[in-house]
Formats: C-alpha cells, structure tokens, sequence
C-alpha cells in the first residue's frame, strides 16, 4: 500500500499536473478557436527550453525563473497564431489543424537548432527525497509541482468566474454567437486564450523537464495524453481538462501496478497506450467528456 | 560529381520518391477523397514493411519467420495486414469528427510503433530485421539493382494511380467525394456514410502497406527508426497539400517535386560550414514546416488542383 502511494500515485499526480497544465490550454484554444492544436506539446517544450537557457545565465532555482519560458512560449504562440493560423481562420477548421502540424515542426526544429539535440538536465546531483510520517517518501520535485498546480488551478477558477475577461473567455466558447452580438471583443479574447494556454504550457514543460530532463520531443511525447485530458474533461471546460489530466496521470501510472498477480497489469512499456484507449472509449462513448464540454 | 554519380544519385531519388508516391496517393484516397484525416501514415507504413520483410526474409530465431517468400507475396502480406490493422482502426475511429480522428491516428501511429519497438519476437525489437530481399537480386547486383528496382517502383505507382484514378471516377468514388463536401446530404440521399469511411480508410491504409513493402526491400534492412514516425508523415501531408489534393496526378507530381526539394536542400546543406552540418537537417525540418505553411496560405489547390470528371448524360 505504502509502494503503491509512493511509486505509482505520487508520480501519476504529477504527471497529471503536467498533462493537467497542457491540456488547459488545448481545451480552451479547442473550445475558442475550435481547431485541436497539435503544436501544444511542442509550445510546452519552447518554454522549458526557455526557463533552461535562464538557468544557464542565473544559476538560481528553475522554479524562480519561470517567468522567462512563460514569457518566451506567449510570444511564440501569439506569433504563430498571428502568421500561420490568423490567415485560415475563415476555412474549414482541418487547416488549421494541418497548419499546427507544420508549427509542431517548426518549434521543434527550433528546438533542436538552438539547443542541440540531446538531453539536458536543469540541475544536477542527487535529491534525496523527503520522508514524511517516516512512510512517504516524496520527492520534493514532486511535492513542487503538484502544490503549484494546485495553486494555478485555484487561480484559474477564480479568474475563469470572477473576471471580466474570464467570463468573456467563457461566454466566447460556450456561445460564439451570442458572444459576438453581446458585444465581447473576439480577438482579445483569443489572444488572452493564446497567452493563458502558453503560460500553462511553458509551466508544463518545465516541470516534464525537471521531472525527466529537456529533449526537444519533450512535449510532443506528452501531447495523446494531454488530448486525451482535455476531451476526457470536457471540450471548452479549463477545470475539466485539469481533472481530466490528474486522472489520466494517474490512471497511466497505476496501470502498471501489480493489481492481479506479481506482474505488472500493463507492462510499463505501453503505458503511453492508456492515455489513448480513455481517449477513444470516451469519444465513442461519451464525447462530452465528464463536465459537459463541447461537441465538435 | 561524375556523370555515372550524377545519374545514380537521380535514380536513387526517383526510387524514393516513387515509394513516396504511393503513399501519397494512398493519402489522396483518404484525405483527398473520402475527407478523413490520418495523422499515422508512418504507423501503417513500418506495418507495411515490416509484413513484408518477415514473409520474404530466410528463416531466423531473431524474429517471427521468416517465411522466405517470393517478393509479390511479402507485398501481398503488407497490403492484407495493413489493410487489416486499418479495418480494425476504422471500425473504432471513423465515425471521429474531423480533429478527433486526427488525435486518434497520432494515437495509433505511436501504439503501432510501441508495438515494433518492444515485441522483439515479432520483430527483433530495436536491433530491426537484416536481410530483407530485393525483387531479382541474385540475376543483378551493384547500382544495376538500382535500376531494376526503379522499373519495380514505378511498376507499383503507375497500377496504384490506375487503381486510384478508377476509383476516383466510379459511382463509388462520386459517392465519396459526396460524403466529402457534405455528410448530411450524402446521408440523407440513402448512402451509408459510415460504411463508404470504412472501405476508404482501409484502401488507403493497404496502399500505404505496399510503400512499406517497396521501402523494406529498397533499404534491405529495417529498424523502428526508418519509419521515424514524423518525416514520413509529415512529408507525405506536404507533398499532397501541394500536389493538389483530391487529384491523383497532383498527387504523384506532388510527391516527386517535393522529395526533389526535400533532396536538393541537401546538397545545400552540406556546403555549410561544418559546425552547422549537423544541425543541416533540423534546418530542412524547418524549411519544410514553413512550406508546409505557404502551401496551405497562398496555394491551397495545389500544383495541380481537383477537376471532377464531367457527368455523362447518356
């Protein structure tokens, strides 16, 4: 019992938050511009890259130096959005796919010529982790990242229903058209959409590098399950897509925990498959996902 | 470069670029025409190959089979098991909206790859099969095998375009293209929409099975990493989205003038100085990515653009 708490749901939070920030913003960018942006995983990998080259110049703690990736990945984001998918707006909405396809590419290009291929590390050496109530072993990476995803989930809700902007946002993505006739200024709304869901994205990726280290097919390995967060969620619903990726983190790690007998009951090396059969089951099965989101 | 070289190095191009070809045209028949969107190219494609490599290698202990088959029957193989693996992928999938099916291919494309990956006994794993045959490889050898393989290639390309080209023009290809440009109304005129994505789908996914085929016996030798899921897909989008999609012939111009590209950055490439050499391809990825984009803004209808056969009023 103690192994399972310490190995599969301690890590299967945290790389739900992971997938839980990501799929924020996949979920609202879906709900808002109506197209799935399969360039998220790599906007998350520009902002990890972002907060690594900071580290390289301030050598303080990753966290502290947040503000550099998120800054990078907004800027990233409300370019493309500005040069490659502005342009398609007024086509069928598969263009726009195709064309996030093509900006996957492009980041990760990118990626790889500015910061060469290979793996990089944030910090090196060892971290013991914390022992609490001397049975959970926690790692204090770990501790981190599932605390401050709390606290941006927090922060989301309250800025979702208590802003002015939030509520466009919201408005915008449930009723388009109403929206429009009520006045709300679209495009401010999906630039605001474009700089949430890269902020989220950059945090994601930093804390997948930290959590591993930084690679430039970082997020693009992370984008099924981050898709598969956000429909599970809901289309459209920014809290749903965090429950949505908590439970697929978790689902993904204990899946290979020893349920039946001593072996693993999915062998670890397809556990990047669960995240896909959730997915499928729930777009055959329930395609509004668990909060009600939007139907395609 | 010599002229022999010269000629070679073409020959080399206008192989690949044939195998290329078919998978375009494959592309053609699901996106172009029947409107489904398959982000796993590559996922069929490594099935394709590999199907084929372990019906036509000799008999190993590293790897299910081989079967030591003549060739047709490996390309045989690659068409049925991938037509299948597509069967049991549309029956689940293709009743997706658009950007859903888009996520789930990606989905199947990385479960396929998980699969080659780690079944070792069906596949040798990571290490990759060695010894896949080439069609009349004991009659010629050296750069003359070339040749003759170039001849097999396009051999395959030109009866995949006829294939395509009847499909396109028969009732059952107006009926798709009908789907296409409007589910509703094809519903509503008695078509069983479901069923006509199904057959489409798994068309495709069998001609993608044969490039597979075509590109194991090409490079007598296969591991997960020559079906490096993004390229081949990738590439293969581009080239359709400026060939013209929706015509068989774009599609096939499409995928040489793109590859041609794709190869002529190369040379390029290589005359940068040499701490950037090995960063050429990440450079070529970026430059396809933005053509990818120019593509889709400014030339949306391709090089040579969609033109429904005319209706015959007899």
């Amino acid at each position: 019992m103690i192994d399972f708490i310490n190995l599969y749901l301690v890590p299967g939070l945290t790389i739900g938050s992971v997938y839980a920030l990501g799929a924020v913003g996949i979920s609202m960018i879906f709900g808002i511009l109506r197209f799935a942006h399969f360039a998220h995983g790599d906007l998350m990998t520009i902002g990890g890259y972002g907060v690594l080259t900071a580290v390289w110049f301030i050598p303080i703690h990753p966290l502290l130096l947040l503000p550099f990736g998120i800054a990078l990945a907004i800027v990233s984001a409300l370019a493309v959005d500005q040069f490659f998918y502005k342009p398609l707006r007024k086509l069928p909405t598969i263009y726009t796919v195709i064309a996030s396809f093509g900006v996957a590419l492009i980041f990760r290009s990118l990626a790889q010529l500015f910061w060469n291929s290979g793996n990089q590390v944030f910090t090196s050496g060892v971290r013991m982790p914390v022992v609490l109530f001397d049975t959970f072993r926690i790692s204090e990476l770990h501790m981190q990242v599932i605390s401050l995803t709390l606290v941006i989930a927090i922060a989301l809700h309250f800025f979702l229903t208590r802003s002015k902007l939030g509520r466009a946002m919201r408005a915008v993505s449930d009723e388009p058209e109403l929206a429009a006739v009520a006045g709300l200024d679209t495009e401010k709304v999906v630039r605001w959409t474009w700089v949430i869901g890269a902020s989220m994205a950059a945090i994601a990726g930093v804390f997948a590098g930290m959590d591993t280290s930084m690679h430039p097919n970082l997020g693009w390995n992370l984008l099924l399950a981050m898709f598969a967060a956000a429909v599970l969620g809901g289309i459209g619903k920014p809290m749903g897509a965090i429950a949505g990726g908590l439970i697929i983190g978790i689902a993904e790690e204990t899946a290979t925990f020893t349920w039946f007998s001593d072996e693993p009951f999915i062998s670890p090396s397809y556990k990047s498959a669960v995240a896909f059969f959730i997915m499928v089951a729930l777009l055959l099965f329930r395609p509004q996902g668990l909060f009600k989101g939007r139907l395609l | 470069m010599e002229l022999t070289g010269l000629i070679f190095y073409i020959v080399s191009i206008l192989i690949a670029g044939g195998i290329y070809a078919v998978l375009c045209l494959a592309l053609n028949v699901q996106w172009g025409m029947g409107g489904l969107f398959n982000a796993g190219i590559a996922g069929f494609f490594a099935v394709g190959a590999y199907a084929s490599a372990i019906v036509t290698t000799a008999v190993s202990s590293k790897h299910l089979g081989g079967f030591g088959l003549p060739i047709p029957f490996g390309l045989a193989a690659a068409m049925i098991v991938a037509g299948i693996t597509g069967w049991v992928v549309a029956k689940i999938c293709v009743r997706l909206k658009s950007d859903y099916l888009a996520m789930a291919s990606v989905g199947i494309a990385e479960i396929l790859r998980l699969v080659i990956v780690n079944e070792s006994w069906l596949t040798n794993g990571s290490l990759g099969i060695a010894g896949v045959p080439r069609p009349f490889g004991n009659l010629v050898q050296g750069r003359e095998a070339d040749l003759v393989y170039l001849a097999v290639v396009w051999a395959c390309v030109i009866g995949v375009y006829i294939l395509c080209q009847r499909l396109y023009v028969s009732p059952w290809g107006r009926t798709l293209r009908a789907i296409r440009d409007n589910e509703d109304s094809a519903r509503a005129a008695g078509k069983d929409v479901d069923w006509f994505r199904l057959q489409t789908f798994v068309i495709g996914c069998a001609i993608m099975g044969l490039a597979g085929g075509l590109s194991a016996h090409y490079f007598k030798f296969l591991s997960p990493s020559a079906t490096e899921p993004l390229l081949v897909t990738f590439l293969v989008w581009v080239m359709l989205m400026a060939g013209g999609s929706g015509n068989n012939k774009g599609a096939i111009v499409g995928a040489i003038v793109i590859w041609f590209i794709w190869s002529a950055t190369e040379i390029f490439t290589s005359q940068l100085p040499p701490e950037w050499i090995t960063r050429s391809s990440y450079i070529r990825m970026l430059l396809v990515g933005l053509l990818l984009q120019f593509v889709l803004q400014k030339f949306r209808s391709g090089l040579i653009p969609e033109k429904s056969p005319k209706i015959r009023s007899d």
